[in-house]
């Protein structure tokens, strides 16, 4: 297992749908998981003063990001009781409709996986510089910032 | 002595560039070179600006030579 080694994290554009139902297929060989948890986040079209948001196009402090997403998987695994975890969160346009976070963890059992699963989504939408440009259709734009 | 600055979203916008490298005078404290980047290019909502130096948001001391100083307005991963 190697849960020590840094992994990217970033893929250019939208996470593909496939990319989830190949991670599952890829775990299933690994017989001493007895539970999956998934997250997965989608461009939500936001309205805001009467104006429609089409797409994200998200950009990251990429070496520290990186950095982060390790120090918050070592803090995962040591917490949590998980198999294994993988992260993958977009970088450039994402639009409306498509997924720009996908977080996967495994377990014995299904308590630890959603815990860690939550944990995870939350330590990454509080501590990791990424930044979101919201596009209207109208292609002005404002940035988001996470509640 | 020399530091590189890097500025990240609605900050890159404002500032008009990613990155620069600025001569500052020794005993340059962060908070120095906070104050006069967000005067220089009015940045707005400053106090939701934190500033990383050399990936590291807790930074209180003064800047070293080739310091990597990042200008990060508030995270929207997800």
């Amino acid at each position: 297992m190697d849960k020590k080694k840094p992994k990217k994290v970033f893929v250019q554009g939208a996470i593909p749908p496939e990319k989830i139902g190949n991670s599952i297929a890829n775990h299933q060989s690994k017989t001493n998981i007895g539970a999956h948890s998934i997250f997965l986040g989608q461009i939500r079209a936001d309205e805001i003063d009467g104006k429609t948001v089409s797409a994200i196009d998200y950009s990251a402090y990429e070496e520290m990001a990186e950095s982060v997403f390790h120090e918050i998987r070592e803090a995962a695994f040591s917490k949590f009781d998980i198999t294994c975890a993988h992260i993958y969160h977009s970088l450039g346009p994402v639009k409306t409709g498509e997924l720009c976070l996908f977080v996967f963890t495994s377990s014995a059992h299904r308590k630890i996986a959603i815990e860690a699963c939550n944990y995870f989504v939350e330590e990454i939408k509080a501590n990791v510089p990424i930044f979101g440009k919201e596009i209207f259709e109208d292609e002005t734009h404002q940035w988001k910032v996470n509640t | 002595m020399k530091v590189n600055v890097k500025y990240f979203g609605v900050i890159a916008e404002s500032a008009g560039k990613n990155e620069e490298v600025l001569e500052l005078k020794q005993g340059t404290s962060v908070k120095d070179l906070k104050n006069q980047q967000i005067k220089k290019y009015q940045i707005q909502d400053a106090e939701s600006v934190q500033i990383a130096v050399n990936q590291d948001l807790n930074n209180e001391a003064e800047l070293k030579e080739d310091d990597e100083v990042a200008f990060l307005p508030p995270f929207a991963g997800g």
